[in-house]
């Protein structure tokens, strides 16, 4: 068949096809009136067509037309839908917890990473006051001594910051906390050393600081203040770092695949992880501005809010979504 | 545009240097999509950078409502900084910066990102931007054939050239002649080629053009003409064949998934 004859019989296809892809690649949703229901009958069609013409050596701009449509077409055609509400809840109540448990070992492996050290040094810092001046400088140490200091009334913000609205202190931590987790996960790609590194740096100065101010009789502001949000910000860290060396895993010990494969597999799996590590650590910093600061609360009260959130974050990981059938989907929660 | 086309089915395929990555649709063809080196990349990240602090700036007023103004201003901070390109790769497949340099995010299947690959892809920056200024994106680059940084590598993504919006390029009308001798394809497609092409090029350089074919004897002044004349015969056929389409021919036409 010559090309002209080809084009007369087929460029209605052609044209039907380019205006629906024009309307697909314009917005999200189409509307009623863009037959969508075509276009994997038009695409096969006009895969043909273009297999035809490039086997007929038709001329080379028609050829570049059909594949130009082909490759449109083709972007558009397969592409998932996805029911975000539905993907959300499961994501929450199954997806992310059933992720840590996958990764259990590197959980620990994490939690280890960052408890450990931060266990260490608190004892340390609280044994020898001194201590603390290896780790940051006298400025930083004055500050968190300032903001703990039991005649400020607000504990955990610095005298200059007494006045400041909770809703910036919100915004700080968002910025700062989940930008430090993210980091975390990222720096993984180091072969899992940027990760460890964050993970044993911060449990050391988180370690210190603790340690430092109940060795200086500022305990009960400091405990109070940490109390409420520790369980979820602390978590949330160890979880971004687990994240994290699971990519440095990929390139450390990538198993029975090659290391770009097992880097695509492992990131793939570390996309939950970080999601919830993300979650975790916008709540922490909700109820670090909203609560932990907030004067006139007993103690007690605190403390047994902060022991609660500990039990709920813990039954949490442990039990979500345990038993659940769909334990295909949940591997691709949130993905 | 010439240089997006897939290699044609006769000519064998040269050992690819060129930036062409070639995959087979699930409709049975192949398609070609051409990857985008480090230097468009960088110019978008850089429009993408402008883009950014002039939201900065934008938002810079509420700090006038203290502490409130400061807190959503350091929101804003961090959703500039990690989720920008999230949000519009998932929109529409590229960044503002992106789209300004005709590029798009896909999937290494030549599919549109997905939630999952774009969120990856744009959180490993903070490892590429390492130790400064994405030096080892760069590398990464720089040694991967398809111009992958890491967060690329690890999300299974690629950087593209968008695809040109398609021009309607036809064959100039001219009475078909007959060519002097049987073309194999190479030839006849070559001819086309220069035949669409003819509008684009200069008359002194058609002629030259022309009779660098060697398809004609006449003077060069008529070597263009030839030419177009032999490419409408190879086109459209002999005069007066437009009619009915020949049945046979017809049959292999109608069918799916026929490949080259």
């Amino acid at each position: 068949m010559k090309q002209q004859a080809f084009e007369a019989a087929h460029t209605d296809t052609w044209r039907r096809l380019e205006a629906l892809l024009t309307a697909l690649e314009d917005r999200r949703t189409p509307g009623r009136d863009v037959p969508v229901q075509g276009l994997a009958q038009w695409l096969r069609a006009v895969s043909n067509h273009y297999a035809l013409a490039r086997a007929r050596g038709y001329s080379p701009g028609l050829v570049a037309h059909l594949h130009a449509l082909v490759r449109r077409g083709h972007r558009q055609l397969y592409r998932p839908q996805r029911r975000w509400p539905q993907l959300a809840l499961h994501f929450a109540t199954a997806g992310f917890p059933r992720a840590i448990r996958r990764h259990a070992g590197l959980f620990w492996l994490a939690c280890a990473l960052f408890f450990g050290p931060m266990l260490a040094m608190g004892l340390a810092c609280h044994a020898d006051p001194t201590l603390i001046h290896s780790l940051l400088d006298g400025a930083q140490v004055a500050e968190y001594e300032t903001m703990y200091d039991p005649a400020n009334t607000r504990p955990g913000r610095a005298p200059a910051r007494q006045a400041d609205d909770d809703l910036m202190m919100f915004g700080f931590y968002v910025w700062n906390n989940v930008g430090l987790a993210l980091r975390t996960f990222a720096w993984g790609l180091l072969a899992g050393a940027g990760s460890g590194f964050v993970l044993v740096m911060n449990g050391l100065v988180i370690g210190a600081v603790a340690g430092h101010l109940t060795q200086l009789g500022f305990g009960t502001p400091f405990w109070t203040f940490v109390s409420g949000h520790s369980a979820l910000e602390l978590t949330g860290i160890a979880v971004a770092g687990t994240a994290g060396l699971l990519l440095g895993g990929a390139l450390l010990a990538p198993g029975r695949h090659g290391r770009p494969a097992a880097l695509r597999l492992r990131a793939a799996e570390a996309v939950p992880l970080v999601l919830g590590a993300m979650a975790l650590l916008a709540l922490a910093a909700m109820v670090e501005a909203f609560w932990s600061a907030s004067a006139g609360v007993p103690p007690g009260v605190k403390y047994g809010v902060g022991a609660t959130a500990w039990v709920l974050v813990v039954a949490y990981l442990l039990l979500a979504g345990r038993g659940g059938a769909d334990s295909a989907q949940a591997r691709h929660g949130g993905a | 545009m010439l240089e997006s086309q897939p290699p044609s089915a006769v000519a064998p395929r040269a050992a690819a240097i060129d930036t062409l990555r070639h995959l087979e649709t699930p409709e049975g063809v192949e398609i070609a999509l051409r990857v985008a080196g480090p230097v468009p990349r960088v110019l978008a990240f850089g429009i993408d950078l402008a883009v950014r602090a002039a939201i900065c700036l934008a938002l810079l007023p509420l700090v006038g409502l203290a502490g409130m103004g400061v807190g959503l201003l350091l929101l804003a901070l961090f959703l500039l900084e990690w989720l920008y390109p999230v949000f519009f790769e998932l929109r529409s497949g590229a960044t503002p910066g992106k789209r300004a340099m005709g590029l798009l995010v896909v999937h290494d299947d030549g599919t549109a990102v997905g939630p999952s690959a774009s969120l990856l892809r744009n959180l490993l920056r903070a490892a590429d931007f390492l130790p400064l200024c994405y030096g080892l994106g760069l590398a990464a680059m720089l040694m991967d054939r398809d111009f992958r940084r890491l967060g690329d590598l690890a999300a299974g993504t690629l950087v593209i050239h968008r695809d040109a919006p398609p021009q309607p390029v036809a064959v100039p009308p001219h009475p078909p002649l007959p060519p002097p001798a049987p073309l194999d394809l190479a030839t006849q497609q070559a001819v086309l080629a220069f035949a669409e092409r003819s509008r684009t090029l200069s008359p002194a350089r058609q002629a030259e053009l022309a009779a660098l074919a060697g398809l004609t004897v006449t003077a060069p002044a008529d070597a263009v003409a030839t030419l177009l004349g032999i490419a409408n015969w190879i086109s459209r056929g002999k005069p007066g064949t437009d009619g009915p389409m020949h049945p046979a021919r017809r049959r292999d036409d109608a069918g799916p998934g026929a490949t080259p």
